[in-house]
């Protein structure tokens, strides 16, 4: 049974912007990201990779590599243990083995350019790079195919050989193509027969890196005892840990993960890349610490991007605006192995809406593109794309009002979600009313520059937010200020909303309570930061140790004044006895007492949380358009979101303004904009082009409360869903201003210009 | 064994001022600023993102100009003066920038946070009362993917009130 929480309208903590704990050492430079590590005797690592999207390799050279004057290792996937062709579990769902170890270091073929080949180590890292550029390889060049048509063609050979003849591919013709499922309710087919209006359309979206700032990175050494101790910039050091032990074929117990401060994450710092190879290198070359930093083209050739893919949406309503049919397929780019989070895709396709008879169908396509990794509300941007887009020409179509469509087949509590689960208490009617009430839906569009053109669109989104395993110690110091020690990375200020949710329950403030991230050695299993999940699960674990820490003092508040433990009870920061109201004693009070009383007072709490009941956005965008050259400028944008309870408000709204401003670019720009040989030509910053300063307006946000009523400070999640709606909503703004419909994203000014010219 | 000194051609002497201090090193004439700073005198507050110029990460000032660091030799700056994030505390305190980019929660994961706070306080340092246009225009070479920018436009514009 869920334990379930009756809000509280006022809290003390909760709801304040204290500064964030890390924060001094943040602006000071002081703090240690993951390439900031300095050990003693550490030399350098780099990696070798493929120019080629698809080839065999026949042979690998490294003695030129090796002879060179300050190389110390090199290794290549014979270095690493050997891997079964089976299906193991790494966390974040089954993978096959060999396919997880040949990412680390490809063994019989590259599936991408880009592909790691070898790790070189020398004593610094120009020597590195020299020594890699010295390996000489062999490839047997194959065809290769980057998007999802291409891939399915007939002279297109299998990227991987194990899905030829597999029941997916035999369905689906080809090996390239693997079928994950189907969801169906109701029966669509009928109720499209029986719809007044029926629409339906292909929408296409490219690629899209996740575009963190800070380079992946990872430092590892074997002590003499076979220990292996890596310090990484991750989203989950325990998640690190329990991949890499699978990839080296050791026990999880023998590996001592570090997560330094991390520069950014959105999904793509969950996979480990350089690990692995950082500790073959480190053991090669007689236990030495060896770093390694990712160049940037590496990291969009090599890491994991989001899925781009097709999708095709038919929707169909009756003549007093019921939604009443939907069908889709989508398919989506996994890159080089399986995974392209399509299942995903499928549980978010209609989660804003209630339509009574549905299908959808979902293919993971391999492509010759790097395996593709969560990137924020992994999956959902895209579809978002499609039905936000087809509503709002449905409603153009049938003469509906969008709002008033959207806000009748909005789904609430009880709603079937399109992959089986009902939902519980939801905020999406609550997020539309809001949009509606703000400044911006209410202010006029203004005028445009001379000679071009503004228009208005609007579009909503879901995520599902995770649970999952968390844990947090806490140790109650004699002035009464609390450590707090938790395993959860803190990539944008959940120091402070864990802190927080601990003072709050302790009645102390979020200043007396001091949170350390910690090693795998020091805490309990954390599960990754990712899925929006950390200030709910994390923030939960941190309310459970607060809660015994209570039930602790209680005990010694009892001792104190000789009273039975039944007798005490606490509220606002206070231990009273309910029996004689002369007895009481503040928190820090007590906790100057632990002496006289039994000692030390330290608690735990840990939780395993289902989903957190998922979380809405809505948002308002304003462009204007030159005609001429297509440049297509954010004038206004409003976000308003459903954060359940926002802890620390501050931090709420920078997730919708930063997660806003991916989606943009992600609508604008953004792509991986590949070459005929299947070559990524725009693999730097200044060609893949992320929205600058410059380009986005200040982002106006509306946070609504509907809390959860399964937390007890009623927290959803919010780092997710303000990445869905900005691709649709940019889209139908455009619509509005040049009265033409793009279906492919990015919608740059290349497309607006060519879609004016015909 | 193999040799634990870097191979390649010799040394550059340089004598510099870094952050007020007096430093003289030996570097190899190939290495970046960006690794001088963070390797060889120990300055890991600047920050590497793309070393090519693009991200702004790795942003210092370099006898008053802002210049991203990946894209300077170590050996440039001999004779010159170079400021980091590091500098920007006093025993005063923190810089007003420092305390606005803490109080309007200008940093999520904080990666580029240094190159910003170097880059506004050039900006600064030169315009107190630029507006918000300005601000925008002059941190274009500076990427954040974290924060959608408002709030360190934000935050700027506070501290360029406070110094006023
Ligand atoms: S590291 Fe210098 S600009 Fe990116
Ligand atoms: S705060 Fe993360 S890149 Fe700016």
């Amino acid at each position: 049974m869920v334990a379930t929480f009756e809000p509280k309208s006022e809290y003390k903590v909760i709801g304040t912007r204290p500064i964030r704990h890390d924060g001094l050492d943040k602006v000071t430079g002081r703090a240690i990201y993951g390439a900031d590590i300095k050990l003693p005797n550490m030399i350098w690592g780099t990696v070798l990779r493929s120019p080629h999207a698809h080839a065999r390799i026949k042979s690998v050279d490294t003695s030129a590599a090796e002879a060179m004057d300050g190389v110390h290792a090199v290794v290549v996937n014979a270095d690493l243990p050997k891997a079964e062709n089976k299906m193991v579990d790494l966390g974040e769902g089954a993978t096959n083995l060999k396919w997880a170890v040949d990412n680390i270091l490809a063994s019989d073929k590259v599936l991408y350019a880009g592909h790691a080949i070898a790790g070189v180590a020398a004593v610094d890292r120009y020597t590195a790079e020299e020594a890699a550029r010295a390996i000489k390889v062999e490839y047997e060049v194959l065809p290769s195919a980057t998007n999802v048509d291409d891939t399915i063609a007939s002279d297109m050979p299998a990227i991987l050989e194990e899905f030829v003849g597999s029941p997916g591919a035999e369905e689906s013709g080809h090996a390239n193509h693997v079928k994950e499922f189907v969801h169906e309710f109701g029966d669509p087919d009928e109720a499209f027969g029986g719809a007044d209006h029926v629409i339906e359309a292909e929408f296409s979206l490219e690629m899209v890196h996740q575009g963190y700032i800070e380079p992946h990175n990872a430092t590892a050494v074997w002590d003499e005892d076979g220990r292996l101790k890596i310090w990484t910039s991750t989203q989950g050091a325990f998640t690190v840990r329990q991949q890499v032990a699978a990839v080296l074929q050791m026990s999880e117990s023998k590996i001592r993960v570090t997560p330094l401060e991390i520069g950014g994450g959105f999904g793509g710092k969950i996979p480990i890349y350089l690990e692995p190879v950082a500790a073959a290198l480190s053991r090669k070359a007689g236990n030495v610490p060896v770093k390694m930093i990712m160049e940037r083209r590496s990291v969009f050739e090599g890491s994991g991007p989001a899925a781009g893919g097709k999708i095709n949406l038919k929707l169909g309503a009756t003549k007093d605006g019921k939604l009443v049919a939907a069908d889709s397929t989508l398919r989506m780019e996994a890159g080089a192995y399986p995974g392209s989070l399509v299942g995903a895709s499928g549980m978010c396709i209609y989660a804003c809406y209630n339509i009574p008879n549905m299908r959808i169908t979902g293919y993971d396509v391999l492509v010759n593109k790097p395996k593709v990794a969560a990137y924020r509300a992994p999956g959902s941007p895209q579809v978002a794309f499609a039905i936000e887009t087809l509503v709002d020409d449905l409603c153009e179509q049938a003469g509906f009002d969008k709002w008033q469509f959207r806000r009748d087949n909005a789904a609430k509590e009880g709603t079937r979600r399109g992959d089986g689960p009902i939902f519980p208490r939801i905020g999406m009617e609550e997020v539309l009313d809001a949009a509606k009430e703000t400044d911006h839906w209410n202010s006029d569009i203004g005028e445009a520059s001379p000679g071009r053109v503004r228009g208005r669109g609007f579009a909503s989104g879901y995520w599902f937010n995770v649970g999952l395993q968390s844990s947090v110690n806490l140790s109650l110091n004699d002035d009464g200020t609390v450590e707090l020690v938790e395993g959860s990375t803190d990539i944008g200020g959940t120091r402070a909303s864990i802190a927080m949710q601990a003072a709050e329950t302790l009645g102390i403030t979020a200043e007396d309570v001091n949170p350390t991230v910690v090693d795998t050695d020091t805490v309990g299993f954390t599960a990754v930061t990712g899925g929006s999940r950390v200030t709910y699960a994390t923030g939960y674990a941190a309310y459970n140790a607060a809660i015994e820490m209570i039930d602790k003092l209680k005990v010694r508040a009892s001792r104190l004044w000789s009273i039975d433990e039944d007798d005490v009870q606490f509220e606002d920061g206070v231990f009273s006895s309910k029996s004689d109201p002369e007895l009481s004693i503040g928190f820090k009070d007590l906790a100057g007492k632990l002496g006289d009383t039994g000692g030390p007072v330290t608690s735990t709490g840990s939780v395993d949380l289902e989903a957190a009941g998922g979380a809405y956005g809505t948002h308002i965008c304003d462009l204007e358009i030159d005609p001429e050259t297509g440049k297509t400028d954010v004038v206004r944008y409003t976000i308003v979101q459903d954060a359940g309870r926002a802890i620390h408000p501050s931090y709420v709204e920078g997730q919708m303004q930063g997660g806003a401003a991916q989606g943009i670019g992600w609508a604008l720009n953004e792509e991986y904009y590949m070459s005929d040989d299947g070559v990524m030509a725009n693999s730097s910053y200044l060609d893949y082009r992320m929205p600058t300063s410059l380009d986005l307006p200040s982002i106006e946000t509306v946070i609504v409360e509907v809390p959860n009523p399964v937390h007890p400070y009623g927290v959803r999640g919010v780092g997710e869903v303000p990445i869905v709606p900005p691709v649709p909503a940019v889209g139908n703004a455009i619509k509005d201003a040049i009265g033409i419909r793009l279906r492919e994203a990015p919608m740059n000014a290349g497309r607006i210009v060519a879609a004016l010219d015909s | 064994m193999t040799t634990q000194v870097t191979p390649g051609p010799s040394r550059v002497h340089v004598r510099t001022t870094i952050n007020g201090n007096s430093h003289e090193f030996l570097v190899p004439p190939y290495m970046s600023l960006l690794d001088t700073l963070r390797e060889i005198v120990g300055l890991t507050g600047t920050k590497e993102g793309c070393l090519d110029g693009n991200c702004g990460a790795c942003t210092v000032s370099l006898d008053g100009r802002i210049v991203d660091s990946c894209l300077v030799l170590g050996a440039e700056i001999d004779g010159k003066s170079v400021e980091t994030v590091e500098g920007m505390a006093t025993s005063e305190g923190l810089h007003p920038l420092q305390q606005a980019f803490l109080e309007e929660a200008a940093l999520q994961c904080g990666i580029c946070t240094p190159g910003f706070l170097v880059a506004a306080k050039g900006l600064l340092d030169n315009e107190p009362a630029p507006d918000e246009h300005r601000i925008r225009h002059w941190l274009a070479g500076n990427l954040c993917r974290c924060t959608g920018y408002d709030k360190i436009v934000r935050a700027v514009q506070k501290a360029s009130a406070e110094m006023a």
